[in-house]
């Protein structure tokens, strides 16, 4: 019995172990890459070990820009992901948690039909309303800037299901007690609905973190300046199609960059992940 | 501490459905009210009115000299333990007793000595860091407690604080919140549907049965002289036996061919009129055979519950139960006779299943 124990378990370790090889590889290999010179790249012989121009390649990425496509430095095209994909994330677990206190704890006229209205726009992602709210943005004047960026992505219906499901198994008895222990609704958001919905915050968090910094067709749209490019349409611009010669080793070091911060963000929101499946507080 | 007064109060859902159709009854400063019934005959409704947590569709609940309808639940002077606790999983167990005491602004050192005393007296002061997560059912209960005793309210209501326990848990903490409830001489609300805690812990007990008050009055009384068939056979274990008969003169009932004296009877019922005669299991005695005023029960089978013994068979050809003492042997199967104390035989109207006695 011990016998087979121990081969199922290799069995299922070499099956992991695929996979891991499988998701690893390709992300060593845009490292490798980015540490590199364009000749050893383009000649088509990149070793799978990294190379000596690691320095180089991401001190001139970060700080310097590329030589043809793109000239600006990628700090700032992080800078401003980041910022959008906060705004986005936030934003929406801003507007999410209030509209959802809304529709589960008040009883206000229209109020299911505020809820299905908001309901019915897990219709109309951006891509199906892209024309109008471009218009929309443009009018307001908005275009190349960070609002013009992350205003039409906070809006949408995802956060508020959520957060009203889980409002929805909170128990009535909290809200009583709360009531009897002089918290008006103010206070029992505060003091109870948020505290309890950490956990769901976080996970929406990160959802949307990711989101919004992975954005590509909208951010291609509204800006125009370099100085407001994003770092996803940047990777995309480095790699020339025409004549022109692609500095390979400088949009892999982009790549790199660009998957750091969803990276970070996971690892940093785990702990509360595992925590909020772990423990179920209610 | 004050008085509670609910005059006629009713409670009509929007849908027109009539939850409590006209309560009325007060509760003596420091007493303890039991609000008993069977599931949806109102009572949590009618304490979560007397709570605020239901607006009161007609009638007055005053609590002291304050008419409460339109006062918020922070106002008016009370506090719930409900059935699941209701404790903020969020905070530790301090923090749950103090909340209510924080959000009216009380000074700290106020609050602290108020949650330290209630720990006290309620044994959980090595418990004030933890979470209620990390409680036991029964400390639970206490920390449910400690949040209503801090307030120091005018008014305890429980909605059945102690259903969620294990049978032997609920007969501690039954104890201990009577005992507690006496020594702080606060006026309480109680709701249960167990019919030992409603006997146990009121002074005065509400036996409520779709939404109107059956009877109001000390356990005992309640006990001894149920006001309808209703309130006979929901309180009292095992229930009343309830066999149909007929009246055969001034205090005496027919039960098939036997006849059986029956004290607290009206004298006006004319001879004929069909009754229902309520026998407590436990109000039968074992008689000897052909005894003046004995009726013959055929035991079927016996159970055994260890102080007592049951016996389930047939009376007059309807189902009978009788309680009888460890010592008295009887055939698993076999006629035996029985009698009843005349004060003990309750009878019942067949139509309205009010009590026949004297008023």
């Amino acid at each position: 019995m011990v016998e087979d124990r121990r081969f199922g378990d290799f069995i299922a370790y070499v099956i992991l172990s695929i996979g891991v090889l499988i998701v690893a590889f390709p992300v060593w290999l845009t490292f490798v890459a980015s540490t590199w010179d364009a000749a050893t790249i383009i000649n088509g012989k990149l070793p799978l070990y990294p190379g000596p121009y690691f320095f180089e390649n991401y001190n001139r990425i970060l700080f310097i820009g590329t030589s043809s496509t793109t000239r600006e430095p990628v700090l700032g095209m992080m800078l401003n992901s980041f910022v959008m994909a906060m705004a986005i994330a936030l934003g929406k677990i801003f507007i999410s948690v209030l509209s959802a206190y809304a529709v589960v704890y008040y009883r206000f006229p229209f109020r299911m039909a505020a809820f299905w209205i908001i309901f019915v726009t897990l219709m109309l992602p951006v891509e199906v309303r892209i024309f109008p709210t471009f218009k929309v943005v443009s009018d307001l004047r908005m275009l190349d800037t960070y609002q013009g960026l992350a205003v039409p992505l906070i809006a949408s219906a995802t956060g508020t299901l959520l957060f009203r499901q889980f409002f929805m198994t909170i128990p009535d008895e909290l809200l009583e007690a709360s009531r009897i222990d002089g918290a008006g609704p103010f206070r029992f958001f505060k003091d109870t609905v948020v505290p309890l919905s950490i956990t769901t915050i976080a996970a929406l968090f990160v959802i949307q973190f990711i989101y919004g910094w992975n954005q590509y067709l909208w951010p291609l749209l509204v800006t125009t300046k370099d100085s407001m490019q994003t770092i996803v349409i940047a990777i995309k611009k480095m790699i020339v199609t025409s004549d022109a010669l692609t500095e390979w080793q400088l949009a892999m070091a982009t790549a790199m960059l660009a998957m750091l911060p969803p990276v970070l963000v996971v690892i940093l929101m785990q702990r509360l992940f595992v925590k909020g499946l772990v423990e179920t507080e209610k | 501490m004050a008085q509670v007064t609910l005059i006629n109060v009713k409670k009509i859902y929007p849908g027109g459905v009539e939850a409590v159709k006209g309560v009325s009854f007060d509760i003596p400063d420091g007493g303890f009210c039991v609000l008993v019934g069977p599931s949806g005959c109102g009572k949590s409704t009618l304490l979560r009115m007397v709570a605020g947590l239901e607006t009161i569709s007609a009638g007055e609940v005053s609590i002291g000299t304050r008419i409460v309808n339109e006062i918020g639940p922070a106002d008016r002077d009370i506090a719930m333990v409900f059935q699941n606790y209701a404790l903020y999983p969020h905070m530790s167990v301090y923090e749950n007793m103090s909340y209510g005491l924080r959000n009216r602004g009380t000074p700290k050192d106020e609050i602290d000595a108020r949650v330290k005393e209630a720990a006290r007296i309620l044994a959980i002061e090595n418990l004030l860091e933890r979470r209620p997560r990390q409680l036991s059912g029964g400390q639970r209960q206490r920390v449910a407690m400690g949040r209503a005793i801090v307030r120091k309210p005018q008014v305890f209501l429980f909605d059945e604080p102690l259903s969620n326990l294990d049978a032997k848990l609920r007969v501690q903490m039954r104890v201990e919140i009577k005992k507690l409830q006496r020594a702080l001489g606060v006026t309480a609300i109680y709701v249960t549907h167990d019919q030992v805690e409603a006997m146990t812990l009121s002074d005065k007990l509400v036996v409520m049965n779709g939404g109107q008050v059956e009877q109001i009055g000390l356990p005992s009384e309640v006990y001894k002289k149920p006001a309808s068939k209703f309130v006979a056979t929901f309180i009292g274990s095992p229930p009343m036996n309830i066999l149909p008969g007929t009246i055969d003169g001034p205090g005496i009932v027919a039960l098939g061919d036997a006849i059986l004296e029956a004290r607290d009877l009206r004298e006006d019922l004319a001879v004929q009129t069909p009754v229902e005669i309520g026998l407590r299991p436990e109000d039968v005695e074992i008689a000897s055979e052909g005894q003046a005023g004995s009726l013959p029960f055929d035991v079927e089978f016996i159970e055994e519950l260890g102080a007592t013994q049951l016996f389930h068979g047939q009376l007059a050809g309807l189902p009978f139960v009788m309680q009888a003492a460890t010592d008295v042997v009887a055939a698993q199967a076999g006629r035996i006779w029985i009698t009843v104390d005349p004060d003990r035989v309750h009878v019942f109207d067949t139509v309205t299943g009010a009590r026949l006695g004297h008023v």
